[in-house]
């Protein structure tokens, strides 16, 4: 029996599976070419055709987000003008696998050369109805996954992952992939297990497999011992979740009968598509990072963007970050490169670098400010300083606003506790309306040791009794001064870190969306 | 192509005339019997509207002035009918920023 192999990857939806691993990427089965033109165009049409009844069957158990992609697909599918170059290319003698894969490649560099961000994210889409139709062509179709299969492999298109029945279990461990993709959306929505990012799997892996979405780990070849630990912490899973989901609608409350705010984390406007507002107490941090990808988003998106939270939200408070770009995140044409990122321009220090990209978000934050109930923090600040100027800012653009007539609000402005220097003399912010301690950042730099960097995890552990101090003394401050504090890292949403939070102090936490039941749930078991 | 009717609008949806728009579109445009073409441009280059690869080729992004013009008999209705759509913003209304 071979050794087991056990890969860390991040978790992009949680849960368990066990079973077989089915190999996404293995080369597809040969195209067996046929003796006359007319009969490689009849091959063609044919899986063009059955690629499309594929779909519409998708379709009819497809929700509206994947419904629109679907359709989409058909669409184009359906279209001479994609189906037109390849069918002239078999004219003149190409085989209908060559013919198709050319014809397409072409189209697909057409949406990969485009300046526009959603315009070249649609190359994955041509990419997907290209191997739609290679398989059909191929006939290797969804027949091939076996029934509870953890699929492994670089990627997976969307309609690859509608195509399997997913109730037999299984789960989607990728190589690369992204938790904010649109199969990681669709496998949270299904809840079926996903862990992406797991690196370099060593080709035709193959054998049983163990797969823990909550953890983001993979083993494979497991012994008897790793199967019988697995099982266990899948039903503690199990059994938690099921608890849990009770706690979803209901405020949290500790055994002593405090109650804790809970608020989630968002990244994109679309993630508050998903979820209750009943079900939380607002937004504690909506991060603006996803609006600078490859260009600077312009002040009309930004406030759309904004705008579509809070009327989401109606009068509970969302509290959006200005752009924390730099450290882990870089953006072209904002950030620079430098040696030591993490301790460098990033965060407010970059925004304050740059006021022409800074003052374009200032402006989109008052505008969306009256449509409910905003507030903005400013994250990395090391000094009373900077809060000022940023505040200065908010003023001056208001000012401008209002002498042009046009409708703003000024939101509350507060910080993000992240680094040392707040957290340690937090005096100098008495002024601020609000604290948010960053957990991640402030455990990185109190413990000295970069959160990607797997070498030194061991060390990034909130619940270092220095770090907690810290946070225990900005609860006080912030209980003393009548200034609310609240905490959005991920410890706030990690069942064994959310008791020694509250012994600190805190009652304000905001968790990931997927986290909130758990979050609830642990809260109810701390005595405080 | 010699118009019998011709309109221009502007695009407000989040993301232009892309995906689940440009689905919407073309079906839209496959109703009439019209020729019906679009640009974003006076002067062209005119695509043929009922086409999703050639609308979605002609990458409009929103803020743009979307020009559309059709010929045949019921050229006008067709032009009204999917500048109506585009001013309804696809109907996609506050869904519209959800990933098309």
């Amino acid at each position: 029996m071979p050794a087991p192999l056990r890969l860390q990857g991040i978790p992009a939806s949680v849960g368990y599976a066990e079973g077989p691993l089915f190999d996404l990427d293995r080369p597809p089965v040969a195209y067996a070419g046929k003796a006359s033109s007319a009969e490689e165009l009849k091959s063609l049409k044919a899986a063009i055709g059955k690629a499309v009844s594929r779909l519409v069957a998708m379709v009819e158990t497809a929700d509206s987000d994947a419904a629109g992609i679907l359709e989409f697909h058909i669409a184009m599918l359906e279209d001479d003008a994609l189906s037109g170059p390849a069918f002239a290319s078999i004219a003149s003698g190409h085989s209908a696998d060559a013919a198709w894969r050319q014809a397409l490649d072409a189209e697909i560099a057409g949406y990969e050369a485009s300046d526009q961000d959603y315009f070249r994210a649609r190359a994955t889409d041509l990419l997907d109805i290209r191997d739609q139709v290679l398989r059909a062509l191929t006939d290797d179709g969804e027949h091939a996954v076996p029934a509870g299969a953890i699929l492994y492999g670089e990627d997976i298109a969307p309609t690859r992952f509608l195509q399997i029945d997913w109730s037999a279990g299984g789960g989607i461990a990728l190589k690369a992939g992204s938790t904010a993709s649109h199969v990681a959306m669709l496998a949270r929505s299904r809840g079926v297990p996903m862990v992406v990012g797991l690196g370099a799997l060593p080709a035709g892996l193959a054998g049983p497999a163990l797969l823990d979405a909550e953890h983001g780990s993979i083993v494979v070849d497991p012994s008897p011992m790793e199967i019988a630990s697995f099982r266990e912490s899948l039903s503690a899973f199990a059994a938690r979740q099921g608890d849990a989901r009770s706690f979803l609608t209901r405020p949290a409350l500790t055994k002593a009968g405090t109650a804790v705010r809970v608020q989630v984390n968002i990244a994109y406007p679309t993630d508050v598509d998903g979820i209750d507002i009943a079900t939380c107490d607002g937004v504690g941090l909506m991060r603006t990072e996803f609006l600078f990808g490859k260009t600077l988003p312009d002040e009309e998106t930004q406030y759309r963007a904004y705008r579509k939270v809070l009327e989401w939200a109606g009068e509970k408070p969302v509290t959006i970050r200005t752009v924390d770009a730099g450290g882990d995140k870089p953006v072209p044409g904002f950030t620079i490169q430098e040696g030591n990122p993490f301790l460098g321009l990033r965060g407010i220090r970059l925004s304050l670098a740059r006021l022409d990209i800074f003052r374009v978000q200032i402006r989109a934050l008052l505008r969306a400010a009256p449509h409910g109930n905003l507030k903005v923090m400013f994250p990395m600040i090391a000094t009373a300083e900077e809060y000022e100027r940023s505040a200065a800012l908010f003023a001056e653009e208001q000012a401008a606003l209002a002498a042009r007539g046009i409708m703003q609000k000024m939101p509350p402005l507060g910080i993000m506790v992240e680094v040392p220097s707040v957290a340690i003399a937090p005096e100098a912010f008495a002024g601020v309306a609000f604290f948010s301690i960053g957990s991640n950042d402030l455990t990185q730099y109190v413990m000295a040791a970069a959160r990607d960097n797997a070498g030194v995890a061991h060390l990034n552990s909130v619940r270092h009794p220095a770090v907690l101090r810290l946070i225990g003394s900005v609860a006080a401050f912030g209980r003393e001064n009548g200034i609310p504090v609240s905490l959005c890292g991920d410890a706030g949403g990690d069942p064994a870190s959310i008791p020694v939070l509250i012994e600190a102090g805190l009652r304000d936490l905001s968790v990931a969306p997927a986290q909130l039941a758990t979050a609830k749930a642990a809260i109810s078991d701390v005595a405080v | 192509m010699s118009a019998n009717a011709e309109a221009t609008i502007l695009i407000t949806h989040a993301v232009g005339l892309h995906a689940r728009p440009s689905v919407k579109f073309t079906k839209l445009a496959k109703s009439f019997a019209a020729d019906v073409e679009i640009a974003l441009a006076a002067n062209g280059p005119w695509f043929d509207a009922k086409s999703i690869v050639k609308v979605m080729a002609a990458k409009a992004p929103k803020g743009t002035v979307l020009h559309i013009r059709a010929s045949g008999g019921d050229a006008r209705d067709a032009v009204e009918a999917l500048v109506d759509l585009v001013r309804r913003d696809f109907d996609e209304g506050a869904d519209h920023a959800r990933s098309a």
